[in-house]
């Protein structure tokens, strides 16, 4: 049984069939609205979450397929007590398939080793979020026609900020990828992504505070918030919430074909005139997140496509 | 110099970084062990340190009870010679072990492991020869004080 716990639980291979399959969802949502007739997801979010979740229950209704759980601790029995472990055992028994959001870092891996089920990682704390990954590669892919060659910067929390941790391990196979990491020096990236898998593959980076610098060297722009919940202590995240604010005088130094992405919601990191920016890509990200979705529930519930190519799939 | 006996049959683990034994035999399992007979000798001279010290622990009889695959997680210069009828059979340098598994805990407030109940506190060595929790990646940290 597969889940997708980490980005890197799937191959290159698997993930290009994935992006493939959400760009034939995305041509003909029609033809998929029967393909989980019966099937049952269940969205476990022990964390807040409008986005991710509605997402996902989204992605499974335009399947033909129906949806449960619960949005957030407080309604769950882990305001009892109940053990991830437990919980994902009793669930197993309802549902078909499994997207879990939880405060804690290794949550939905742990409810992997216990789930007789497909479990999704729908965000682990600040550790990883697969799916938005998914869905940034998507919208990159088809912005630039290409997820190699490609000069990415992160910019604004990128300690907590699981997408940005997420992004960086997926992209980080793809030949020819430079990072420009740009954050303060409280937020930088953790010590393991430098270490483990920037250092580790020989991956050009570089680490900066300047937002302004870094403009004219990017393909993709990839902001984030700086998340409140992530901090124990109320005052750092004062000080640090507005270190990055993206404006149009700021996008005039950027090339004419970069791509912003942000995983949203925002604050106030976007302004908003640059929302009528073509090269904003973050509300198409919210689209093409339900695309993935959708080719995600298919693969991983082993569902056929209507669609298939009768060749094999192309790189 | 000081004089400890010789063993005759057992284990002397040999090497340890001066002042972290104590915290190692915690690790070892000594701590827990009202049986054994061990000597533990603190802050003795040695030529291979940098300090010119180092700890030593000797353990008489049977050692198989020993968890010693932590050694070379936390120190690579840790020696362990076999003893046998007084005499030294075998010197060896542990490896690595590729899982601790229950040995140290994550100290990563924001692991699941933190909270969830008889959820096992396992660390994966890493390409780069640190040791993860498999959880939420934090490298580990712990050495012996």
């Amino acid at each position: 049984m597969r889940h997708l716990i980490d980005p890197l639980d799937f191959s290159q291979e698997e993930i290009m069939n994935l992006l493939s399959l959400a760009d034939r969802i995305c041509a003909d949502p029609a033809a998929y609205q029967n393909v989980a007739e019966h099937k049952k997801l269940a969205t476990l979010f022990y964390e807040p979450s409008t986005r991710t979740r509605l997402s996902f229950e989204a992605a499974m209704l335009n399947l033909g397929g129906h949806v449960l759980g619960f949005p957030s601790e407080t309604v769950s029995s882990a305001s009892k007590g109940e053990s991830v472990a437990d919980t994902i055992r009793v669930v197993s028994c309802y549902a078909d398939i499994v997207a879990m959001r939880h405060p804690k870092e290794g949550a939905p891996l742990r409810a992997s080793r216990y789930s007789r089920i497909p479990v999704i990682n729908a965000g682990d704390g600040g550790h990883q979020h697969p799916t938005q990954t998914m869905t940034d590669l998507m919208t990159i892919r088809r912005r630039m026609g290409r997820l190699d060659n490609l000069t990415i910067g992160l910019c604004g929390d990128l300690k907590f900020g699981r997408p940005v941790h997420s992004l960086i391990k997926t992209m980080a196979r793809f030949k020819n990828v430079r990072f420009v990491l740009i954050s303060p020096e409280e937020l930088r990236v953790p010590d393991y992504i430098i270490k483990d898998v920037l250092e580790a593959k020989g991956i050009e980076y570089k680490e900066t505070r300047s937002l302004e610098d870094s403009m004219a060297d990017l393909d993709i722009l990839y902001m984030t918030r700086v998340q409140k919940e992530r901090f124990f202590n109320e005052e750092d995240y004062i000080r640090l919430k507005n270190s990055y604010i993206l404006t149009k005088e700021k996008m005039a130094l950027a090339k004419p074909h970069m791509a912003v992405l942000h995983p949203l919601p925002r604050v106030n990191e976007i302004t908003l005139e640059v929302d009528d920016d073509p090269r904003a890509a973050y509300f198409e990200q919210v689209q093409n997140a339900v695309y993935i979705r959708m080719a995600l529930i298919m693969t991983l519930l082993g569902l056929p496509d209507p669609k298939a190519p009768d060749a094999k799939e192309e790189h | 110099m000081l004089n400890i006996d010789e063993i005759q049959n057992g284990i002397v683990i040999d090497h340890i970084k001066a002042g972290t034994a104590i915290g190692l035999m915690d690790l070892l399992g000594i701590k827990g062990n009202r049986t054994a007979s061990v000597a533990l000798i603190q802050n003795a001279r040695s030529h291979k340190t940098e300090c010119g010290r180092k700890d030593i622990i000797k353990v008489e009889g049977d050692s198989s009870w020993l968890n010693l695959d932590v050694l070379a997680y936390l120190d690579p210069n840790i020696s362990v010679t076999v003893i046998q009828d007084g005499k030294a059979i075998k010197k060896e340098k542990p490896q690595p072990p590729k899982r601790l598994v229950n040995i140290v805990r994550c100290k990563n407030p924001r692991c699941i492991s933190s909270i969830e109940e008889e959820c096992d506190q396992i660390f994966e060595l890493s390409s780069n020869g640190k040791y993860r929790c498999i959880y939420c990646e934090q490298e580990l940290q712990v050495k012996p004080e």
